[in-house]
């Protein structure tokens, strides 16, 4: 397998600011990276060294076999990118908007039209496309700015926090989409703040905090990592928590903290001992409000990643 | 300046099965104009744009023929007559600065541009396509100019295509003149700070000629300053063509000053994007 994108000890440096210090990234063709991180990480900083809108003061690049500081606008040709705020023009349909994008990328009006015509459908924007974007929802802003970073075809998509912003029904939907060009074969590179979110779409997680790589693993690796998941239990009668936490603890073959404001919570290896809490509870007459899998907040991630012996830069300062 | 691509690029294309269109000729062209009509139907899409770049001449027009006529040409008529060669190189020079220049900063502003930039299209084409689209509002401008003008008791003394000729003049002078709005743009990336510089940028140059009064009953150094200023030159260079008069010697000045504008405020403006988008 090749990869069809690899980048080696990436940094730049804005000012006084390092917004990448020796970043690591690679995805094999046709997988999803998802790289997670909080708020000033450099990630955005990341997709733009990658998507040649910036240049890097070291490291290296290499963007489907093209060197992006080398050749930028082979690489361009390669690539869609889709940041992280919308920016579809306001004042242009969602099909204006398209056709642009496709007259930019050297496609005759004809076919710049029917490769609009053919995404709007795809993105559920068919009856929408001939007006103006200024009137879409948030969410629809979003599906065309993705729909507009697919204009070109691409080999690899960078797509910078593409559900910042969604409700939970959108999100998943556009989830699906990206699964299905991952599918197809498009190289997905995602940035997120939500582990569930590259949890769900990813094949590998590269994790990164002030700018450098803090952990790269398979989702299931990295929540082994952050401890495994939480199962979350509220009894429908605050009475029945002490009942459901030994359900619980038989369940999962371990002690269970007392259970506080009626709701029991304990962490989990495996994800079959859910299972059992289940039937568990249905055995024993628990009637619940909630019941769930929890994965473990970004919070939570980065508290065991760098607890194991790495010092974040806050704790040198 | 054109950065042709070698064709379909140096390194193998890994068999992916993706076809990506094979790179064409004259690519800055072709995106500039693309890029241009983008920004021309934004513009017919906010009449109040439009609107402003339209009406602003003819306000001065009008302004000034009742405010001043009287005492600078001793009737209105008169003054007319002495007024609009000025009032169409204002035209030209004015309309659509700020607008261009505000719009310039909300692409940068708001991924726009980012988004052209991670495609192989030509950095100075999103540059040129928004001076370009100024070009049909100079049109429209100009067209509403002479409209009023007329109405007013504007006459052309010479003939159509002299009276073509002068728009075409005032045009090139404008489009030139446009590239300090851009450099300004790139440079402030901020729309207050832009709004303001972009409008009061052109004053000295339009307002210090003999347009509104004859240069005789300025001030010392302001008779120095529209003795140089080239946009005097081309005020000379439209009266000649309306209004009869010495054409050659204004005409050329006017051109040559509009070779050193875009030379010099559109490679600067060029390199001051490249330098701040990277
Ligand atoms: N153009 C710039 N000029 C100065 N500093 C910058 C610039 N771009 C990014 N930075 C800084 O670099 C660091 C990394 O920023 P970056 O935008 O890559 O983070 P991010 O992971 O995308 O964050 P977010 O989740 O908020 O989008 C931050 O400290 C930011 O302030
Ligand atoms: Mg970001």
């Amino acid at each position: 397998m090749s990869a069809a994108f690899e980048a080696e000890g990436l940094v730049k440096r804005f000012g006084r600011t390092t917004a990448l210090d020796g970043v690591d990234l690679r995805a094999e063709r046709g997988s999803v990276l998802g790289v997670l991180g909080p708020n000033g990480a450099g990630k955005t900083t990341a997709i733009r060294v990658l998507a040649t809108l910036l240049r890097a003061d070291a490291g290296r690049a290499v963007v489907d076999g093209v060197d992006v500081a080398r050749d930028p606008v082979s690489v361009r040709r390669r690539i869609g990118l889709t940041g992280q705020y919308a920016t579809v023009d306001e004042d242009l349909s969602g099909a204006e908007n398209l056709v642009l994008f496709g007259r930019l990328l050297d496609l005759s009006t004809l076919d710049a039209r029917a490769r609009a015509a053919r995404l709007l459908d795809r993105f559920g924007l068919a009856d929408a496309g001939g007006r103006r974007a200024s009137t879409y929802s948030g969410g629809m802003r979003r599906r065309l700015d993705l729909a507009a970073s697919l204009v070109g075809t691409p080999a690899v998509l960078f797509l910078d926090e593409p559900t910042t912003g969604l409700d939970p029904g959108r999100r998943e939907e556009l989830w699906q989409t990206i699964r299905s060009l991952a599918d197809d074969g498009t190289t997905v590179l995602l940035t997120t703040q939500y582990l569930e979110e590259a949890d769900a779409l990813a094949d590998e997680i590269t994790v990164i905090d002030e700018g450098r790589v803090i952990a790269h693993d398979t989702p299931a690796g990295l929540k082994q990592q952050a401890g495994g998941q939480t199962v979350v239990v509220r009894p429908r009668d605050p009475a029945h928590a002490g009942a459901a936490a030994e359900v619980v603890a038989r369940a999962t073959g371990g002690p269970v903290a007392a259970p506080r404001g009626g709701v029991v919570t304990t962490s989990v290896e495996d994800e079959r001992e859910f299972a059992a809490v289940v039937q568990g509870l249905e055995g024993a007459g628990v009637a619940v409000t909630e019941l769930a899998l929890r994965l473990p907040s970004l919070d939570e991630v980065f508290l065991s990643l760098t607890d194991g012996g790495r010092t974040t830069p806050k704790e040198d300062a | 300046m054109t950065t042709t691509t070698a064709p379909g690029g140096t390194t193998a294309r890994p068999a992916t099965g993706r076809r990506t269109p094979a790179p064409r000729r004259c690519p800055l062209a072709r995106h500039s104009l693309t890029l241009a009509r983008r920004n021309l139907t934004k513009t017919l899409r906010n009449p109040g744009e439009l609107a402003d770049a339209v009406i602003l001449p003819v306000v001065f027009l009008v302004l000034f023929v009742y405010l001043f006529g009287g005492a600078v040409a001793g009737s209105t008529q008169a003054y007319l007559q002495y007024l609009f060669p000025g009032i169409l190189v204002l035209t030209t020079v004015l309309t659509g600065q700020v607008a261009t220049a505000l719009s310039l900063v909300q692409d940068m502003k708001k991924g726009v541009f980012d988004r052209f930039r991670s495609m192989p299209v030509p950095r100075t084409s999103m540059l040129l396509g928004s001076v370009l689209a100024d070009a049909v509002r100079y049109v429209l401008a100009l067209a509403v100019l002479f409209a009023v003008g007329s109405a007013l008791g504007f006459r052309v003394e010479t003939g159509v295509a002299p009276a073509l000729a002068a728009c075409v003049l005032a045009a090139v002078l404008g489009f030139s003149l446009s590239w300090l709005s851009v450099l300004a743009a790139v440079l402030l990336r901020n729309e207050v700070m832009v709004s303001t510089v972009v409008f009061l940028l052109p004053f000295p140059l339009v307002f210090g000629t003999g347009m509104a009064a004859p240069v005789e009953t300025m001030p010392g150094w302001l008779q120095a300053w529209a003795g140089v200023n080239p946009v005097s030159r081309a005020i000379e260079a439209v009266q000649g063509l309306l209004l009869g008069g010495p054409v050659a010697g204004p005409a050329a000045a006017t051109l040559w000053w509009s070779g050193v504008f875009l030379a010099v405020f559109g490679t600067a403006a060029v390199v001051a994007y490249r330098r701040v988008v990277g």
